[in-house]
C-alpha cells in the first residue's frame, strides 16, 4: 500500500483515540494498528482485560465454554448452573446443528436447562440443589450420555463445590458428569472459557475413557477427527463429506453434532484436524502429548484454501489418500468455476471489514479473495498473540487491525474506510446497516450456511452477493436529499 | 453432487440430499446410539400422563423457562429515557447477552456498556471498574443520563452503588450534577419484569430527590416490558392524543427500537426526557399498563401522593374499554367519539370472524400481565383457554387468573400454571392439548413435538420479523391480534385440507 494511504489509516486510528479519556486512549492504542507487510505479528496487544464502559463486543468464559465448546455435544445435558439469564440468552442462538436427534429425548442442544438460582441458593449454597437437579435430569432425560455443569458467576463467588458433586454423582450414575468452572468473571473474554472447557473435557471425559469399551468402533489406518468445528448451519458436515470422499474416515466431530462416544474416542485418531485453533488447540496439544496423536490446522473456507488444506492433510497419509484429495478437488472444480463465473463479476473489487471471533477474521480472507474481494480491516474479539501471528499470512500491507474493538471504534472505522460489506455479529449488524453498509453476521452465518467446504462456498458466494447487491442499499437516501 | 451454480442449496435443503443422508448414516454408526426402539419408547413416554406427573413434580431443575433475568428488563426500561445509556455493573458477558437478546427481537442496534468486572474485581470489589467505566462511557457516548444496573457478580459481592457513584463523581468521571440513576437488579431474584420495575423506580427516585410535589392534571403512563412496545406505545399515544389530555409516557422505547436506515446511526433516539420525568412527580395519577412490571414503582408514586391505576396488558375489547374509562375518570374528559367508532370496528371484526374463532381452544404463555390480557381477549372471541402459564407468575397472579377465568363460561376448562416452565407445558399439551398455542418463539417446540400451531404474540419473537412494529393494544391493536390468530387458524385449515382438496375453499 502507498505510504500516503497507510498514513491516512494511521491518522484515522489516532483520530478515534483522541476521543477517549487519555488513560483509555493509551490502553486502546496498543490494540489498534495498520499492518506492515513483513512483520511477524499484527502489531496489536491481545488477550488483555477490556476497558470498562467503552462497549466491548466481547462475551465471557461461560459463553466460550457452554456456548461454544460443550453446548453442541448433542447427547449430553448441559446445565446452565446459576441464575436463569445466561442459559436463556444463549438458548438456541448458535445454530449448532445436530443430526438424527429428537430434542428432549436423545439430544438437548436446543434447550435451556438451568438450576435457576434463587436468593436462598446464593445464601445457603447451591450444591444440594445441584444434586437434585442432576437427579431430576435423570428422571426427565434418561437417555442422556452425560451431564455438564456450566458455572455462572455466582457459583464461584459463593464457594460451591461442584467438582465434588460431579464426582459423586458420576460414580453413582456411571456416566460422565463434567464440572466446568466457566464463571463469567474468569479471564478477559470467551477465550478462557474455551481453555477451561478443554481442560474439563480432558479430565472428565477423555482421560477417564482411555480404557473404556467402544462397541461401535474398530480402529482403521485413515481415522481422523474434526476438531474445532461447531457445525454452524451444518459446516462440519460440509467438511466431513470432503474428508470422507478423499478416503479418510471421520471418527468424530468436536463438538458440532458430537456425541459423547466421539469425544471419548479422540485419542484413537491417527490425525486430529483442527479448524478453530483458538478454541480447541489445548485439547489437541494434550492428545499429542499424552496419546501421541499429531494434529494439523486446516482451513475449509473458499476453494484456494480448501485445495491447499486437502493436499496438506493428504500429505500425512499414503498415495491412496493423496490421489483421493486430487480426485475431490477435480470433482468440485467445475462447480466452483461456475460459482466464480456467476458471482465474481458481481463482487470483484469489493472491500470488506471484518470483526469476528476465533478463526474467521483470518480464515475467511482467502474465500473473499477467491471472489475477487479484499479484506481491508479485520480483528478479533478474543484472540491471543499466536492468532495475530497466523493472521499475518492472510492479510495485506495496510490492513487495519483491531483487537477487542469497541462499538465506537467499529462505527468510526466503518465511516472512515467505507467498506462495501461489514462482517461481524448480531450486536453490530443493525447499527452498521443504519449507516448504510451491507452486513453479514459472520458468527451465525446470518441464519444461512454452511460456509465450510465446497458446498458451503457456493452458499457463501451467494450470500455475499445478496448482501452487497440488494437494491435496498441504493435507497437509504431520500431522492429529495440526493438532489440537494 | 447436489450443489450447482444454477441452484444453490443451503442448510434448509442441502442436508436432505442423498449424499448427506448417507453421511449421517455413517456418522450415526459411530455414535453408540440408543436403539431406535428405545428412542421411540422414550419419546412416547415423554407424552404420557405418568411423565407429566414427574415433570410437574420437579422442584430443582428449570427446563425451557419463559422468563429472563432482571438486568434485561433494566436495560429495556433504561433505553426508554432520552439519550440515556444503560450501564451494567458486573461481568461483560451479561451485557453482551442482553444486547444480543434485544437485537434479535427488535432487529435494532441495542447499546449498553459494562464495567467488565473480572477476577480481581471479584476479590477487591468493582469500584475502580465503575469509576473508569463511567468516565469512558460519559466521554465517548455523550449521554444525557446514565442508569447503572447490576449483574450477579456485583450483587453477590455486595458492591455499594451509591458510594461508588459518589466516588466516581469526586474523581471527575462525570460532572458533579450529571444524572446517574441506579437500580439493584440481581438475576437470582424475580425476572426481567422486576428489573424493569427497579429502573423505573430508580429513575423516579433520582429525578424526584428533594422535590416537593405540586399536583397538576397530567397523567403518567408506564408501558412495562413489552416486545410490541414500538407499535403499542405509538398506539397508546394516539389514543391519549385523541382524548386531548396532558400525559407523559415514562420510558418510551418506541423510537429507540425503531430507528430509520438513512445513513445515520442513532445510538439514542426519542425517549422520555429527564425534565419530563422530573415534572412527573406532579402528575395527578400514574397508570401502569402492566401491573406486575411496576409493583415497586407503583408503590413509590402512591407514597408521593399520586393516584395509581394498573392494567394487565390491555388486549381486546373489555380491557380497552376499562382503560379508556379509567383515563376518562382520572382526567374528567369524555371518551372521544373517534375511539368509540374504533370500538365498533373491533366488534365488527369480531362479529365477522366469530364463526371461525368460536370454540377454538388456546394455551397461552408469557409474562404474567400478557397472559391475563390475552386470556381475556381469547374468551371475548368465544375461544377457550386450556393452559395459562407464566414462569414468572406468582400466587397472586394465579389468583387473578382464576378470578378472570371465572368471569366467563369459556374459562371453565382452563388451568393456571404459575412458576412452571415450557417443558412442563409440553407435558400439559401432550396430555391435554389445545388447538393453538399463543406465546413467544420458544413455543415453536410445541409445533414441532406435538403439531400444535404457534401464534406469536409475546416477547421474544426471534424467528419472525417486524411484528413489534404493529400495536396489539387498543381497539385497533385488537383487530391486529384477531387477524393474527385468524390467519393462523385459516392457514392451518388450508394446510390440513390441501391434500384431498376437500374443503380447500376459495371463500372462508
Amino acid at each position: 500500500m502507498e505510504a500516503e494511504a497507510k498514513a491516512a489509516r494511521r491518522q484515522m486510528i489516532a483520530d478515534v483515540l483522541a476521543e477517549y479519556p487519555p488513560k483509555t486512549a493509551k490502553k486502546r492504542g496498543k490494540h489498534l494498528n495498520v499492518f506492515n507487510e513483513g512483520d511477524t505479528d499484527c502489531g496489536v496487544k491481545s488477550n488483555i482485560k477490556s476497558v470498562p464502559g467503552v462497549m466491548t463486543v466481547r462475551g465471557c468464559a461461560y459463553a466460550g465454554a457452554k456456548g461454544v465448546v460443550w453446548g453442541p455435544i448433542k447427547d449430553m445435558v448441559h446445565i446452565s448452573h446459576g441464575p436463569v439469564g445466561c442459559g436463556q440468552y444463549s438458548w438456541g442462538q448458535r445454530r449448532n446443528y445436530v443430526s438424527g436427534a429428537i430434542t428432549g429425548v436423545n439430544s438437548w442442544v436446543v434447550m435451556q436447562i438451568t438450576s435457576d438460582y434463587q436468593e436462598k441458593d446464593i445464601v445457603f449454597g447451591g450444591d444440594k440443589k445441584l444434586v437434585k437437579v442432576i437427579d431430576e435430569i435423570e428422571t426427565m432425560f434418561p437417555l442422556n450420555k452425560g451431564i455438564s455443569v456450566m458455572s455462572e458467576c455466582p457459583v464461584g463467588l459463593i464457594g460451591d463445590d461442584i467438582e465434588s458433586v460431579a464426582k459423586r454423582k458420576a460414580k453413582e450414575l456411571g456416566k460422565p458428569i463434567a464440572p466446568v468452572r466457566c464463571e463469567g468473571f474468569r479471564g478477559v473474554s470467551q477465550s478462557l472459557g474455551h481453555h477451561i472447557a478443554n481442560d474439563v473435557m480432558r479430565d472428565f471425559i477423555i482421560d477417564p475413557a482411555a480404557n473404556k469399551e467402544d462397541p461401535s468402533f474398530e480402529p482403521g489406518p485413515y481415522d481422523v477427527m474434526i476438531v474445532g468445528d461447531y457445525n454452524i448451519g451444518g459446516d462440519a458436515w460440509a467438511s466431513r463429506i470432503l474428508l470422507e470422499e478423499m478416503g479418510l474416515r471421520v471418527i468424530g466431530q468436536w463438538s458440532g453434532d458430537a456425541s459423547v462416544a466421539e469425544v471419548e474416542r479422540g485419542p484413537k485418531a491417527k490425525l486430529n484436524l483442527i479448524h478453530c485453533y483458538r478454541s480447541m488447540n489445548y485439547i489437541c496439544r494434550h492428545m499429542e502429548e499424552k496419546y501421541g496423536v499429531p494434529w494439523i490446522e486446516f482451513n475449509f473456507f473458499g476453494p484456494t484454501r480448501i485445495a491447499k488444506s486437502l493436499r496438506a492433510i493428504a500429505e500425512q497419509f499414503d498415495d491412496k489418500i493423496k490421489e483421493g484429495a486430487e480426485r475431490v478437488i477435480a470433482k468440485y472444480t467445475p462447480m466452483i468455476d461456475a460459482i466464480l463465473a456467476k458471482y465474481k463479476p458481481r463482487l470483484e473489487g469489493k472491500k470488506i471489514m471484518l470483526y469476528v471471533g476465533g478463526l474467521r477474521p483470518r480464515h475467511v480472507s482467502d474465500a473473499y479473495g477467491d471472489l475477487g474481494m479484499e479484506v481491508i480491516a479485520t480483528g478479533y474479539e478474543f484472540a491471543h498473540n499466536d492468532d495475530y501471528q497466523r493472521t499475518t499470512k492472510y492479510i495485506k500491507d495496510g490492513t487495519v487491525v483491531y483487537d477487542d474493538a469497541s462499538e465506537f471504534e467499529l462505527e468510526r472505522f466503518a465511516q472512515a474506510l467505507k467498506p462495501d460489506l461489514v462482517g461481524s455479529g448480531i450486536k453490530e449488524k443493525y447499527g452498521t446497516q443504519k449507516l448504510g453498509f451491507p452486513f453479514r453476521q459472520m458468527h451465525s452465518w446470518d441464519y444461512s450456511g454452511p460456509y465450510h467446504g465446497y458446498d458451503g462456498f457456493a452458499i457463501f458466494a451467494r450470500d455475499m452477493d445478496l448482501a452487497i447487491n440488494n437494491p435496498v442499499w441504493g435507497m437509504t437516501k431520500a431522492p429529495w436529499k440526493k438532489a440537494e | 453432487m447436489p450443489q450447482s451454480a444454477d441452484r444453490i442449496l443451503d442448510h434448509a435443503s442441502l442436508f436432505n440430499e442423498p449424499e448427506y443422508l448417507e453421511l449421517f448414516a455413517r456418522k450415526h454408526a459411530l455414535e453408540n446410539r440408543a436403539s431406535p426402539e428405545k428412542v421411540q419408547e422414550q419419546l412416547d413416554y415423554t407424552k404420557s400422563w405418568e411423565y407429566r406427573e414427574k415433570n410437574l413434580a420437579r422442584e430443582s431443575v428449570c427446563i425451557n423457562p419463559a422468563k429472563a433475568c432482571q438486568p434485561l428488563g433494566a436495560m429495556f426500561a433504561t433505553v426508554g429515557f432520552a439519550k440515556t445509556l444503560a450501564f451494567n455493573h458486573g461481568s461483560q458477558g451479561c451485557t453482551a447477552y442482553f444486547r444480543s437478546h434485544l437485537a434479535r427481537h427488535f432487529k435494532e442496534p441495542c447499546a449498553a456498556v459494562s464495567t467488565s468486572m473480572t477476577e480481581d474485581a471479584a476479590v477487591f470489589g468493582g469500584m475502580q471498574n465503575l469509576i473508569d467505566g463511567l468516565s469512558n462511557a460519559y466521554t465517548v457516548y455523550k449521554p444525557d443520563m446514565i442508569v447503572v444496573s447490576t449483574t450477579c457478580i456485583a450483587e453477590v459481592i455486595g458492591d455499594d452503588l451509591s458510594a461508588f457513584i459518589a466516588s466516581a463523581r469526586e474523581k471527575g468521571s462525570v460532572p458533579a450534577d450529571f444524572p446517574v440513576a441506579q437500580a439493584h437488579t440481581p438475576s437470582f431474584v424475580g425476572s426481567h419484569i422486576n428489573g424493569y420495575d427497579a429502573v423505573i423506580k430508580g429513575v423516579f427516585t433520582m429525578a424526584w430527590e428533594g422535590k416537593t410535589r405540586e399536583p397538576n392534571d397530567r397523567i403518567n403512563i408506564i408501558p412495562g416490558f413489552d416486545g410490541f412496545a414500538v407499535g403499542n406505545n405509538r398506539e397508546l399515544k394516539r389514543i391519549l392524543n385523541a382524548f386531548g389530555i396532558g400525559y407523559d409516557v415514562i420510558s418510551d422505547v418506541s423510537d429507540q427500537f425503531d430507528t430509520p436506515t438513512d445513513g445515520t446511526y442513532r445510538m439514542f433516539d426519542g425517549g422520555t426526557p429527564l425534565e419530563t420525568v422530573r415534572n412527573a412527580i406532579n402528575a395527578k395519577a400514574t397508570v401502569s399498563m402492566q401491573k406486575y412490571c411496576t409493583e415497586k414503582a407503583g408503590a413509590f408514586v402512591k407514597e408521593k401522593g399520586q393516584q395509581y391505576a394498573s392494567f394487565h396488558y390491555p388486549l381486546g375489547l373489555g380491557a380497552t374499554d376499562e382503560f379508556l374509562m379509567k383515563i376518562s375518570e382520572l382526567t374528567g374528559k369524555p371518551i372521544p367519539a373517534s375511539l368509540e367508532k374504533e370500538r365498533g370496528r373491533l366488534v365488527d371484526a369480531m362479529a365477522d370472524s366469530s364463526a371461525w374463532l368460536h370454540g377454538k381452544s388456546y394455551s397461552i404463555f408469557g409474562d404474567p400481565d400478557f397472559v391475563l390480557g390475552m386470556t381475556r381477549f381469547v374468551m371475548e372471541m368465544g375461544g377457550e383457554p386450556v393452559h395459562c402459564l407464566a414462569t414468572n407468575g406468582n400466587a397472586e397472579w394465579a389468583a387473578e387468573m382464576k378470578a378472570l377465568l371465572a368471569t366467563s363460561p369459556y374459562g371453565a376448562r382452563a388451568q393456571v400454571w404459575a412458576g412452571k416452565d415450557l417443558w412442563a407445558m409440553r407435558s400439559l399439551l401432550a396430555t391435554e392439548p389445545s388447538d393453538y398455542v399463543i406465546g413467544s418463539t420458544y413455543g415453536k417446540i410445541f409445533e414441532r413435538d406435538l403439531g400444535i400451531p404457534l401464534i406469536r404474540l409475546a416477547f421474544p419473537i426471534f424467528d419472525r420479523h417486524h411484528h413489534h412494529r404493529f400495536p396489539v393494544w387498543g381497539y385497533e391493536g385488537g383487530i391486529r391480534v384477531l387477524v393474527t390468530i385468524l390467519d393462523k387458524i385459516l392457514d392451518d385449515l388450508d394446510r390440513k385440507t390441501i391434500k384431498t382438496g376437500i374443503s380447500f375453499d376459495m371463500v372462508r
